[in-house]
């Protein structure tokens, strides 16, 4: 397997506040790689660096994304847009505003086929209803005409499953696709999103903090926490032999149906201030924050 | 790994159950009375200001000093030849408030929709590239907005001369800046939501976003303000009349008419009450038809 997405010590701030501190990441072609990590942990930050949506106040202090071979970060903005929706694409967190409300599904499917691909607005709609087919929407013809107020929550997501597989990206992050939906909508959108990973061919960086979605889905995993990655492997290897004190800590606090609920134990804060603490000299020491 | 079952299949019919069988009907009845009354007093306005010619019984210039100050027909005294009487130089008030009815919406046409397109093209700007851009302009509009309008107005009617032309470039020129205001203040806003972000990520240009994403969310926003702005529009025009730097008199506008009754308003009240009402319905009418086109176009229904 070679390599899609490579980031190398990628070193992000935003003001003076380091967001992320060296984080290295490689997701093979293919694959589903998991980004597990709390809030906070910076796994928004990674996937805003991705699509170049950082704040304005935000710099990438130091490091390297490639992708597919051209680095991501000193590309001009003509050919990353031409990459973003086509060779890399979005599974945005919540599907409720994700959509356009005022557009129809239609536009909003065919506005990325037209843009990428160059169809005519009549092979962009046959294209789009196909693609609603896929994601196992009835009557696609007429979904391509509602509103996306008109549609349930699963529908939407959905939808934005559709577009983001529209033009066979080369990679999906998928950005806890499944966090503001119920658990039955949620397994329908796992299945969804695995079969057209195989259809597509397409490698998936899921990013949650369910580590229970991550077993089910994922080939392999990092843990990030404090803007660095604490551990990585497979994730068979991870989730049962878990090397870093984090990562068993979070293990223990996730809820299992074999396990009464009085057995969760919650992440010691000994640990996490620990943790933050080696964060922050980290930030102090001068190989650790390059110009 | 997940397996592809079938179970997928049984769950996917999510769509909204109801028919929609006339989105057009949807959308109208969304409007409610407002729609109904405001478009039926705009399309009255519409309509006679278009046949003015055809359904004026008399030239609205042709003076007939015998007849003067004639009250309206119904009354006692009056002619039927007039239906709602004469003014001090014996015109036909009803014909003249028809071909006034021309002016009103020609003033108010062509200066609301140019102060939008000035006022949305900035407006689209300071919100999309914000920074320096939407500091500069937004200082702009605030300098704008100190001056006295009608102080404006008189300077410019001084500059270019009185007539119709200056009241629409007074309109314009002060009033772009309420489109451009409420416009740059949306673009923001829009900027910030999830789906103009998703549609970022989709690799659209910055003029696709605009043009895409962010303008068809402000269409229900520029309607209604194009609406209340034509409504305002007819307003400037009878107090520019007032001060005498409107359309000439062979031109017959309600703002003039009131200006003219005004000297007669004991002797003849409805060479003045007249004009005033047909103002007074054609901005009711405006703003109702503004409020409920929004309320219409807005495929969410928050109201």
């Amino acid at each position: 397997m070679s390599a899609v997405l490579t980031i190398d010590n990628l070193h992000v701030a935003i003001g003076t506040t380091n967001v992320l501190r060296g984080v290295s990441l490689t997701v093979e072609a293919g694959e589903v790689r998991g980004l597990v990590g709390e809030s906070g942990a910076g796994k928004s930050m990674l996937g805003r660096t991705l699509f170049g949506l950082l704040p304005a106040n935000a710099t990438v202090r130091a490091g390297r994304i490639t992708f597919e071979g051209r680095d991501l970060l000193r590309l001009p903005d003509q050919e990353r847009l031409s990459l973003l929706g086509r060779r890399i694409a979005l599974i945005p967190q919540d599907p409720m505003t994700s959509l356009n409300p005022v557009r129809r599904v239609g536009a909003q499917l065919t506005a990325v086929l037209r843009r990428h691909l160059g169809l005519s607005k009549r092979a962009a709609l046959n294209r789009a209803a196909e693609l609603l087919a896929d994601v196992a929407i009835r009557e696609p013809a007429r979904v391509l005409d509602l509103y996306p107020h008109e549609m349930s929550g699963g529908m939407r997501q959905r939808v934005l499953i559709a577009i983001a597989f529209a033009c066979d990206p080369a990679l999906v992050i998928a950005d806890e696709p499944t966090t503001a939906l119920d658990v039955t909508v949620q397994r329908q959108v796992l299945q969804l999103v695995e079969r057209l990973r195989l259809r597509h061919a397409a490698a998936i960086l899921f990013v949650t903090h369910d580590l229970g979605v991550v077993a089910k889905i994922c080939r392999s995993m990092s843990v990030l926490h404090a803007g660095r990655v604490l551990e990585e492997g497979l994730t068979a290897d991870v989730l049962t032999k878990p090397h870093h004190a984090y990562t068993r800590a979070l293990l223990a606090a996730t809820p299992r149906a074999d396990r009464p609920a009085e057995a969760l134990k919650p992440v010691p804060t000994v640990l996490i201030e620990g943790l933050w603490a080696e964060a922050h000299r980290l930030d102090r020491l001068p190989s650790m924050r390059p110009a | 790994m997940v397996d592809a079952s079938a179970d997928l299949l049984l769950t996917t019919s999510g769509a909204a159950p109801r028919a929609v069988p006339s989105r057009w009907r949807s959308v109208l009845s969304r409007g409610g009375a407002r729609l109904w009354v405001g478009g039926a007093l705009v399309s009255l306005l519409l309509i006679v200001a278009l046949l003015a010619p055809q359904i004026a019984p008399h030239d609205p210039l042709e003076q007939d000093l015998l007849s003067a100050q004639l009250p309206p027909s119904f009354t006692r005294g009056g002619d039927a030849a007039y239906p709602l009487g004469t003014d001090s130089l014996g015109r036909c008030v009803l014909s003249r408030l028809m071909f006034s009815a021309r002016t009103a919406v020609l003033v108010a046409l062509i200066a609301a929709s140019l102060a939008a397109v000035i006022g949305i093209a900035f407006g689209l700007i300071a919100g999309a590239f914000g920074g320096w851009i939407d500091q500069l302009v937004s200082r702009m509009i605030d300098v704008w907005m100190a001056f006295p309008p009608v102080l404006l107005s008189i300077v410019l009617a001084a500059v270019i001369g009185a007539g119709l032309t200056s009241v629409i470039a007074a309109i314009v020129v002060v009033d772009w800046t309420r489109f451009a205001r409420v416009v740059r203040a949306e673009t923001t806003a829009q900027l910030a939501r999830d789906y103009v972000a998703a549609a970022r990520v989709l690799g659209l240009t910055r003029g696709e976003m605009l043009r895409l994403e962010i303008l068809p969310n402000l269409v229900p926003l520029i309607v209604t303000l194009l609406s209340v702005e034509m409504g305002i529009a007819i307003l400037v025009e009878v107090i520019l009349s007032f001060v005498g730097i409107s359309a000439s008199g062979d031109m017959p506008s309600w703002g003039g008419m009131i200006t003219e009754g005004r000297q007669l308003v004991y002797q003849a009240p409805w060479i003045m009450a007249l004009p005033i009402v047909c103002v007074i319905a054609s901005v009711i009418g405006f703003n109702l038809l503004g409020d409920g086109l929004r309320a219409a176009l807005d495929p969410v229904q928050r109201r």
